[in-house]
């Protein structure tokens, strides 16, 4: 089931033809627009109309998070105040804040993205979608209500909140889709049957969320439904920009409306597909606040196969981890968000553990640091040597390097407020 | 009749054996036998002690992980071939050995044996057929 069936089963050569057209078309619209491309399109060397291949792309200077918030607040519009419709503003827990802005053709166009994301995901004009989400300042409520809106859909903007009420809404107005964070979806399952009632009997058959894939399976079997991944950042313009089909094997990106590049996040080279890197969008069809190269920091990895669905979009697998994060141990990139699900698969080990990489014999060595306790030893060491080897196991199919499980006694890694003190790497200095 | 062995978990550092045996020294928990076993970066320190159930407690407050588990305490005589006897009736009736030490019991002229066997039952049932006597937790103190 598509919504825009030509759009999303372009051919190849017709797809890359427009992307093309998009581009030259962007960019020089940028450069004419945005005071702030123009003098970094000029400092790079480059003017629109060099571009004759979509490779030409990696010609650009990328854009950041820091230039957004440099430019803030208005730094960034190509448009004359008068053509913006709507400003959503992420929160600024590092700093300033950032603001996206909309002309009335963008939130068109966001409405038919996220129209062809909930096809995507089966929801229907026959369908009845809650949308459970903070619609203040972000973009996931107001970018789902418009979409549903679209595809003709019933929609319930029942916001964050007093889950008495969600849980009424959603049984009395037969619901049968929903999107919230993945944490609220479990909370109020959990919720409900603490209150004995069972949400897997209530109307609901879809959903969609931003999940790791062992919360997914918790959702689906909570509430009896098929869980939909999708993918978008604030920047680019909030949900939307990709969604997983039906065969859920990664997330197709839209890209007769955002050119993806994955890149390596240290030397900014171009990787192929099935290589892992940080993911980089031009937006193709922004008025308001076009973004070239812009870098997410997300790192996921470009799958170039055709898909069961029909779908000819380019898919990307599900989210490794962010580039800040990111390790080179041997060559081999490696997040600390792979281990933590590697040890999220193991319940029986404690929620303290440390990543420590080290160089032995001028030879990276990736260690897994792993508190004993009595849920893992009950007196005889066989139970730790078969656990070590479990993980060491799942951890190098995962990662793709060796890495050694140590054992240690309990309390004695640092407890640590934030992930980035989980890793200790020794190499440097 | 099986006893209970104290196992705690340390990292292979040095001090960590004092650091244990300290603890034990003053909860006023007397230690009849011990076995360390070594796994690379970590080991295993077995103990049989008169209190092990305190003992698990004292370490296990000290931030130690502590598991409590049953062994056979078997008694030898103290001469030549009486454990070479235990071995092979165990071994005859294909029960294993997953572990074991001894001590010599002062002045009584006999010796413990502490095995961590896969059957225990099934060792109980040989052992006393062929006459070796297992002690109990009682017993063992009073030696």
């Amino acid at each position: 089931m598509y919504w825009d069936r030509k759009a999303e089963t372009i051919q190849q050569e017709e797809l890359e033809e427009l992307q093309l057209r998009r581009l030259r078309a962007i960019v020089d619209y940028c450069y004419r627009n945005s005071r702030f491309y123009r003098s970094k399109l000029k400092e790079a060397g480059v003017h629109p109309g060099e571009l004759r291949r979509l490779e030409d792309l990696a010609r650009l200077p990328f854009t950041t998070k820091e230039d957004l918030r440099e430019n803030y607040p208005f730094g960034m519009l190509a448009v004359p105040r008068e053509e913006v419709v709507r400003i959503h503003a992420s929160s600024g827990t590092t700093g300033k804040p950032t603001i996206v802005a909309y002309t009335k053709k963008d939130i068109s166009t966001w409405a038919e993205l996220m129209a062809r994301v909930l096809t995507c995901a089966g929801v229907t004009k026959r369908d009845t979608i809650q949308l459970i989400y903070n619609y203040a300042f972000f973009t996931g409520g107001l970018g789902f209500h418009y979409g549903a809106e679209r595809v003709g859909a019933a929609v319930i903007p029942s916001g964050v909140g007093n889950s008495e009420r969600q849980l009424l809404t959603m049984r009395d107005l037969e619901v049968t889709a929903f999107s919230s964070t993945p944490s609220y979806a479990l909370y109020l399952a959990e919720f409900a049957r603490e209150r004995g009632i069972d949400v897997g009997e209530f109307s609901l058959r879809t959903g969609i969320f931003g999940a790791e894939p062992w919360m997914r399976q918790r959702i689906e079997e909570a509430y009896g439904i098929k869980a939909y991944d999708n993918y978008g950042l604030s920047e680019l313009c909030g949900p939307g920009v990709a969604v997983e089909c039906d065969a859920r094997q990664g997330l197709h990106v839209w890209s007769d409306h955002f050119l993806l590049e994955v890149i390596d996040p240290e030397s900014g080279e171009v990787l192929g597909p099935g290589e892992k890197g940080e993911l980089v969008f031009t937006t193709l069809t922004k008025e308001a606040m076009p973004l070239l190269r812009y870098r997410t920091r997300d790192i996921s990895m470009l799958i170039d196969e055709p898909c069961e669905c029909g779908r000819t979009h380019p898919r990307i697998a599900r989210l490794m981890g962010r580039s800040d994060d990111m390790l080179i141990i041997r060559g081999v990139n490696v997040f600390p968000s792979q281990v933590e699900h590697v040890l999220l698969q193991f319940p029986e080990v404690a929620e303290h553990y440390q990543i420590v990489v080290d160089r032995r014999r001028s030879m990276d060595v990736l260690r897994v640091k792993v508190e004993v306790t009595e849920r893992i030893f009950r007196g005889e060491p066989e139970e730790l040597l078969r656990l070590k080897r479990e993980l060491e196991e799942k951890l190098r199919s995962v990662l793709g390097i060796r890495a050694e499980v140590t054992f240690v006694e309990p309390g004695t890694i640092p407890r640590s407020r934030g992930k980035a003190q989980r890793v200790v790497d020794l190499r440097k200095g | 009749m099986v006893v209970e062995q104290v196992s705690v978990f340390v990292e292979n550092k040095p001090g960590r054996l004092s650091k244990v045996t300290k603890i034990l020294g003053e909860a006023g928990i007397n230690i009849r036998a011990l076995s360390i076993a070594e796994l690379g970066e970590f080991g295993v320190i077995r103990l049989i002690v008169d209190k092990p159930h305190e003992a698990k407690a004292v370490l296990t407050n000290s931030g130690f992980t502590v598991g409590v588990n049953r062994v056979l305490a078997i008694e030898m005589g103290d001469e030549p071939g009486s454990l070479a006897r235990i071995a092979s009736a165990l071994g005859d009736a294909g029960v294993n050995i997953d572990y074991a030490y001894a001590f010599v019991a002062r002045a009584k002229e006999r010796a413990v044996l502490i095995a961590r066997v896969d059957d225990i039952k099934r060792a109980e049932e040989v052992l006393s057929r062929e006459g070796i006597r297992l002690l109990s937790a009682e017993e063992l103190q009073s030696l």
